[in-house]
């Protein structure tokens, strides 16, 4: 999952996504104080100088030379949220520093848009100033070992790029790539429009009843929304396995819902004033699941057409669902039932491989 | 139990694979706060180039038991008495951190955890052999002393290599990894050096040149791992956690991770990471504080009992 996050966003979103972000790390922080891993802690505290005093808790904060100080860093993001545009471009420059090809002055200014897992997502334009762009960048990492990560970030990229370009010839919808430079790091591709699934997927489980009985009473007709997009995600997965291609890191961070065009729209509006659902907040609600699913990051892609490597594919997505929806969890059958009726005879074997797959994972033996 | 301070005592007895781990822990009735009376363990360490059988391990258990127990309870100065704990299989519940993103890697798990509505949720973990036991292995192969840990043992050696880095795969799918790959290309490669075949810059290689590569590269993996799942859940805080969570290689690694998202690590030494019967006494003890029982009669060992198979009524 390269560039999870906030993957793609639309910068006026930007915003709110990080609003969401801070929200949701209150919360969490929340969780800390009254749980169990303040008394752990405190344990550790009382205990430990008496028996080993030097195997206290070892907390390696900023231990590496190449990072900034965390303050700085807090404070760059803070000032982001209130700046101006001028600034953010500023405070960026400071924070990381930028690949090569985004300090030529002819480039439109970067956006830093996320920092992923793999690297840092710019949005930017390409060849004139109406065509956004997002640029991936893939700085060495201060962590791997020089040669493996010079090994790992040239071929992932190669394979990015190959894989991308192979899926646009397929007609499977996907980010077209603009440039790359795979020795340098980074690559350029469209920029797509909308959201990731997964910030669509809570936004829309958050406004449902939070307590299970409830939901479980709430109309079943209530979920189509969510059904429908998990049918639309099946079948997407299933034209990417098609081709060839298999993701590697499919998760619903790694999916853009990007937004219908006007027509499509009315035409869903329509469609829900015949399934019922009629009022207007109804409506509104099931506009959050519009759109086409559009599989992005593909950074650990690969050229497989084994069963095997499908069904892991679809494996790894299943846990991320999981863990990421735990409260939708249970809708996963349908994508892999749009899974296998848009693969045909294909989908009945990597569906049975899923099964093999599953085992493997989860009832391993604990020995050893 | 309440003890003459009014504080409930539990006894936890971990015996995972090669260790026996008894353990006594006091929480105040009042604050809650946790007070670790003893931890005592005992490891059946076999001779260099073997794994312990479960037979042979049986029969340590059974032999240390009593005395493993006997010096637990005399640390602790509580009597002989006990009340029925449950069980946590892993010591995800032993950290400092603001809500971090667990990596927990032992000889027989490897997995990345975050906590979410009640549950310690598995975002990825090895889609076949655990970490630990990719080590413990090649450390067979090229017949390293078990003594204290096979995993100790690879570290220590690992520290002379660093000239070379050999070629293993790298095996990672999202948030999952995969070892038994790069175990079998390791063991190719230790084959090749007893051959006294030459590494890829021409040069003979050692046992530690192997060490680093594996090191190296097994780490790498588990610190991407972790990486995604921190970008995935929005969280800059990493727990380590499990014996592999004692490597400094490791925790090195993830803290330079750790340090550029503006994050930190946390890890703790061996007598928490190993087995430990302290994680199960506070596991049994939080759940009895909600009101989990179980009778003695209906009491049973449940192996393979998994992480997010866990409800945890004790948090938020």
């Amino acid at each position: 999952m390269p560039f999870p996050a906030n993957v793609p966003l639309h910068p006026s979103q930007l915003q709110t996504t990080e609003a969401n972000g801070k929200q949701k790390f209150a919360k969490i922080n929340n969780h800390h104080h009254n749980s169990t891993r303040n008394h752990i802690t405190d344990s550790d505290r009382t205990f430990k100088p008496a028996q080993n005093p030097e195997n206290t808790i070892t907390k390696l904060m900023d231990t590496s030379p190449q990072s900034p100080p965390t303050k700085k860093r807090k404070m760059a993001t803070d000032t982001i949220a209130a700046a101006a545009p001028a600034a953010i471009e500023d405070q960026q420059e400071h924070q990381f520093p930028l690949p090569t090809i985004l300090t030529h002055p002819s480039a439109t200014p970067p956006i830093l848009i996320t920092q992923g897992a793999e690297g840092r997502l710019y949005k930017t334009t390409f060849f004139s100033p109406n065509i956004p762009c997002a640029l991936k960048y893939r700085p060495p990492k201060p962590y791997r070992h020089p040669i493996l990560d010079a090994r790992l970030t040239k071929a992932r990229l190669a394979f990015e790029a190959k894989v991308l370009e192979r899926c646009r010839r397929e007609g499977v919808p996907v980010p077209a790539v603009y440039a790359q430079n795979a020795a340098a790091g980074w690559i350029a591709v469209e920029w797509i429009e909308g959201a990731p699934v997964r910030v669509k997927i809570n936004e829309w489980l958050g406004q449902r009843p939070r307590n299970e009985e409830e939901e479980k009473e709430a109309d079943a007709k209530e979920k189509g929304p969510l059904v429908e997009l998990m049918k639309r995600i099946g079948a997407a997965i299933a034209g990417l396995h098609r081709t060839g291609v298999v993701h590697g890191d499919l998760t619903t961070s790694n999916m853009m819902l990007r937004p219908p065009a006007k027509s499509t729209t009315d035409q869903g509006k329509e469609t829900n004033g015949v399934n019922g659902v009629g009022s207007e907040e109804a409506q509104e609600k099931a506009k959050l699941l519009e759109g086409d699913v559009v599989i992005i990051d593909f950074g650990l892609a690969n050229q497989s057409q084994s069963d095997e490597d499908r069904a892991t594919d679809l494996y790894v997505l299943e846990r991320a669902f999981a863990s990421t929806h735990p409260r939708a969890e249970n809708l996963f059958e349908h994508l892999l039932e749009s899974y296998k009726q848009t693969f045909g005879k294909k989908g009945v074997s990597v569906l049975h491989k899923l099964e093999d797959v599953r085992m493997r994972g989860r009832k391993r033996s604990m020995i050893g | 139990m309440p003890d003459a301070k009014g504080r409930r005592i539990a006894l936890g007895c971990e015996g995972s694979a090669n260790k026996l781990g008894i353990g006594i822990i006091a929480h105040d009735p009042v604050t809650g706060e946790p007070t670790v009376l003893s931890n005592v363990r005992d490891t059946f360490v076999s001779p260099p180039g073997t794994g312990f059988l479960p037979k042979d391990t049986a029969r340590h258990h059974r032999a240390y038991f009593v005395r493993v127990a006997k010096k637990a309870l005399s640390a602790s100065g509580a009597g002989g008495r006990k009340p029925l704990r449950g069980s946590h299989r892993d010591g995800a519940g032993d950290n400092g951190g603001v809500e971090p993103v667990v990596l927990y890697v032992s000889g027989g798990n490897t997995q990345v955890i975050a906590y979410a509505e009640q549950r310690y949720r598995i975002f990825g973990e090895t889609l076949d052999i655990a970490v630990g036991n990719c080590l413990d292995r090649f450390a067979r192969t090229l017949e390293i002393s078990n003594d204290p840990a096979p995993g100790y043992n690879i570290e220590q050696l690992a520290k002379q290599g660093g000239r070379v880095l050999l070629d293993l795969p790298y095996a990672v799918k999202g948030m999952d990894c995969s070892f038994s790959g790069i175990l079998g290309r390791a063991d190719d490669l230790a084959a090749q050096m007893k051959a006294g075949e030459p590494g890829p810059d021409g040069e003979p290689f050692t046992p530690a040149d192997l060490c680093f590569s594996l090191q190296e590269t097994v780490f790498a993996m588990l610190v991407e791992i972790t990486e995604r799942a921190m970008a995935h859940v929005g969280s800059n805080q990493v727990l380590i956690v499990g014996g592999v969570g004692c490597n400094e290689r490791l925790q090195e690694m993830m803290g330079a991770m750790a340090a550029e998202r503006g994050g930190s690590v946390y890890a703790t030494d061996e007598r928490f990471c190993i087995d430990n019967g302290i994680m199960i006494a506070h596991a049994g003890l939080l759940a009895y504080e909600t009101g989990f029982r179980t009778p003695l009669e209906e009491s049973t060992c449940t192996q393979r009992f998994r992480t997010d198979e866990v409800f945890v009524k004790w948090r938020d």
